[in-house]
């Protein structure tokens, strides 16, 4: 089916080159706050204030102890500067969201404008609770939602109102003992996203958190999981793309997503953090047979992002495809790409990854391919391009390749370019300034992954990446 | 001093890496006047055109170029742009994932905040124009929506720098081998948007290997470069006595050290 939100209009005529500025906090307003570090206390406290029954403190307090074990990664890039002891673990947000949007501050709303986010996002994003639940628009789109029974929740609600769904899939397709980031998320998880579709069910809008009544602002340790049940089709869109400032400096999210026979998921996010945060994220999908799962994944800012979405491909003809892009901006470095595993005869992928370093920024791709063995007609394309625009930075690739079958066709590109003085000299020829000039091209480099996004969310990557461009942020 | 968009190079050398190639051009088109430039492979023509417009690669090493009575050898491209000049490339570079249209508008946008005059572009007019002027060069429409001269065969490529030319409306424009490639179809199309673009405020200098594009452009002056250096000027016929004698024959016929003025 068609997925209305992503048709671009007729003639695509970009967005203006109009210069924004901005630099906010979201004022403190929570009631509750744990004192920081990690120990068995926290945890409690974490589930004692959602309620939780036994079953899920159980969860996190083993999932405490598999952290404390795991040891750091032994790869990637250098964490030995994060320092777990020097973080709150949670901090519960204010109950009622009474405010109103007059009450938010005028720089917050100018930051809104100029970044083009949509009316009712805005609310969400500014804290405003209260309003935005009786927008008619957000209103019928929730109706419609629960008409089909489709459940969209956060994961505290989804525990409480449907623990046997929870209970059967949380948890699944990113164990605690995968990593020690997955660890530490299963122990201290807060917030994210509970999204239940059933047989046969067509969700025709991308679903984007701040559709929900009882939406809480994004967290550091969020936890989404997505079952999209047989024949079925979701698109989600996570977070927000306004800048992301945390005072803590981790943010380490799991998401798991079931697709199950013949249905199809996509999962969209951009994110764009603030320069001081390490963003250590496992995302990962099962397609059973016949299904697609498609992760878009924008990265922007942070000072350490590791992330690669992966798809288990372990059905028949099941289907998967990563598109990411990551600008590494001076002292970043973005260390992204992804993962497919070829589990079953016939099954096929797609990775595409953009890169942009810039001053001295660093962005590598890092992705693994794996067949299995004894496997029918398997197929897989990998495609990594990455710009440079200057000396001072660099990229790196680190493709693994594991194919344990014969019947397999691989293509692998890699692609590094230099912005190009004739590209540049060209477009300045055409009256375009210097940077409009290299703007254009980055613009351009990305445009494929883009053009996946719904249009607002492609306004809105090209403005960040202007930002970026113009070194204003961070 | 004068506005009159008129072009004047005053005893240009320039180089790359310390390498000349230009050895003392002097030119002078006036208002309302298109010129032929024509000369051997090599002699320095794309050179002069890219250093016309500021090609960061090149070193001006002695001389002017004045449009409109300024130096505008100081000047950035765009500015240069801005000030009205504009170059069809030899060879127009490849924009993968720009739009034709999203380059177009974004092009105009420059060079009327360049222009200052407080206009807006309208955006009802821009495509209007764009599928008008798309027309008149034979190009489909559809092309709007494809990247910049990406997988354009070389004369879709030389059609869409006269698209821009005719989008753009510079007061001065320098052709680099528009005609190079191009069947006798694609030429009269060409030249019919140079055509269009005559008048007393347009001037052009059309450079050319072969006089057969001239039979469609009539120019004012012929002139012939030659090692850096223009070593003939004269009218139309300049170009059909080069065209019987060959190129060959420049430095028998005109002699390395002549320069008719211009
Ligand atoms: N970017 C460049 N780098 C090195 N040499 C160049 C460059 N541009 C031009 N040249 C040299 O300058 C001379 C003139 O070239 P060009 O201006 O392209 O001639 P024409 O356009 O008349 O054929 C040639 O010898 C060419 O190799
Ligand atoms: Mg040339």
């Amino acid at each position: 089916m068609k997925d209305k939100a992503i048709t671009l209009p007729d003639i695509d005529l970009g967005t203006s080159p109009d210069k924004y500025k901005y630099g906010f906090r979201q004022p403190e307003r929570s009631v509750f706050k744990a004192k920081k570090g990690l120990n068995r206390e926290v945890v409690m406290q974490i589930s004692d204030h959602k309620n939780e029954p036994d079953w899920m403190r159980r969860f996190r307090l083993k999932a405490l102890e598999i952290f404390y074990q795991k040891p750091m990664p032994n790869w990637g890039p250098d964490l030995s500067a994060l320092n777990f002891d020097d973080i709150y673990y949670y901090i519960k947000p204010v109950e009622k969201q009474g405010r109103s949007w007059e009450e938010v501050p005028e720089e917050i709303k100018d930051t809104f404008d100029k970044l083009g986010i949509p009316e009712a996002e805005r609310k969400f994003l500014a804290g405003v609770g209260a309003q935005y639940d009786s927008e008619v628009v957000y209103h019928n789109i929730r109706e419609e939602l629960k008409k089909k029974g489709v459940i969209f929740v956060d994961p505290e609600t989804a525990v409480q109102e449907y623990p046997d769904l929870v209970r059967e899939y949380f948890g699944t397709i990113v164990p605690p003992a995968d990593n020690k980031f997955a660890a530490l998320n299963s122990a201290v998880w807060s917030g994210g996203s509970f999204i239940y579709v059933p047989p046969g069910v067509q969700v025709d809008i991308p679903l984007q958190a701040y559709f929900r009544i009882n939406a809480r602002n994004m967290g550091q340790f969020e936890r989404t999981l997505i079952i999209a049940d047989e024949g079925s089709f979701v698109h989600y869109v996570e977070g927000c793309t306004a800048p992301i400032y945390t005072t803590d400096s981790l943010h380490s999210a799991v998401v798991e997503i079931i697709a199950k026979k013949g249905a199809r998921v996509r999962y969209t996010t951009i994110q764009n953090w603030s320069g001081n945060v390490y963003n250590l994220v496992t995302k990962r999908a099962v397609a059973h047979e016949e299904a697609t799962v498609e992760w878009v994944d924008g990265n922007i800012g942070s000072k350490i992002t590791m992330k690669y979405p992966a798809v288990y491909l372990l059905g028949r003809k099941a289907h998967g495809e990563i598109l990411s892009v990551a600008f590494a901006g001076k002292g970043q470095i973005q260390d992204t790409g992804g993962k497919v595993v070829h589990v079953a005869d016939d099954t096929s992928s797609l990775i595409t990854s953009k890169s942009i370093s810039k001053d001295g920024g660093q962005a590598s791709y890092r992705g693994l391919l794996k067949v299995y063995p004894h496997l029918k007609n398997i197929k897989s394309h990998v495609v990594c391009d990455a710009l440079i625009m200057d000396e001072a930075s660099r990229t790196d690739t680190y493709p693994y390749i594991e194919i344990e079958s014969d019947d397999v066709s691989i293509e692998h590109e890699a692609r590094v370019s230099k912005i190009s003085e004739e590209q540049v000299f060209y477009l300045m020829s055409r009256g375009l300034s210097e940077s409009e000039a290299a703007m254009m091209i980055v613009n351009g480099f990305i445009e494929p992954l883009v053009k996946q996004l719904p249009m607002e969310y492609a306004v809105e990557l090209n403005r960040l990446i202007e930002l970026e461009m113009e070194g204003s942020v961070g | 001093m004068s506005k009159k968009p008129e072009f004047v190079i005053e005893d240009l050398h320039a180089g790359i890496e310390g390498r000349p190639i230009l050895r003392g051009v002097n030119l002078r088109v006036n208002v309302g006047e298109v010129h032929a430039l024509m000369g051997p492979n090599g002699s320095g023509k794309s050179t002069l055109a890219n250093i016309i417009l500021g090609h960061p690669a090149y070193e001006v090493t002695r001389g002017r170029i004045l449009f409109k009575g300024q130096d505008i050898l100081e000047l950035g491209a765009d500015e240069r742009a801005h000030l009205g000049l504009f170059l069809a490339f030899q060879y127009p570079v490849e924009i993968p994932g720009v739009t034709v249209a999203k380059f177009l508008k974004r092009a105009l946008e420059s060079r009327i905040a360049g222009g200052g005059n407080g206009e807006k572009l309208s955006v009802p007019k821009f495509i209007k124009e764009l599928k008008e002027s798309m027309k008149l060069m034979g190009l489909d429409e559809q092309f709007v929506n494809r990247y910049l001269n990406e997988g354009f065969s070389g004369g879709e490529k030389k059609r869409m720098e006269i698209v821009q030319m005719l989008m753009l409306k510079p007061e001065f424009a320098i052709l680099d081998e528009t005609d190079s490639g191009l069947d006798i179809d694609a030429l009269k199309i060409v030249a019919q948007g140079v055509n269009r673009m005559r008048g007393p405020n347009f001037g052009a200098l059309i450079i050319t290997h072969y006089q057969r594009i001239l039979n469609y452009i009539q120019p004012d002056k012929v002139h012939i470069m030659y090692e850096g250096r223009i070593v003939a000027s004269g009218g139309p016929e300049l170009s059909e006595e080069l065209e019987k004698y060959g190129y060959e024959n420049i430095r028998e016929k005109f002699g390395i050290e002549t320069q008719v003025s211009a």
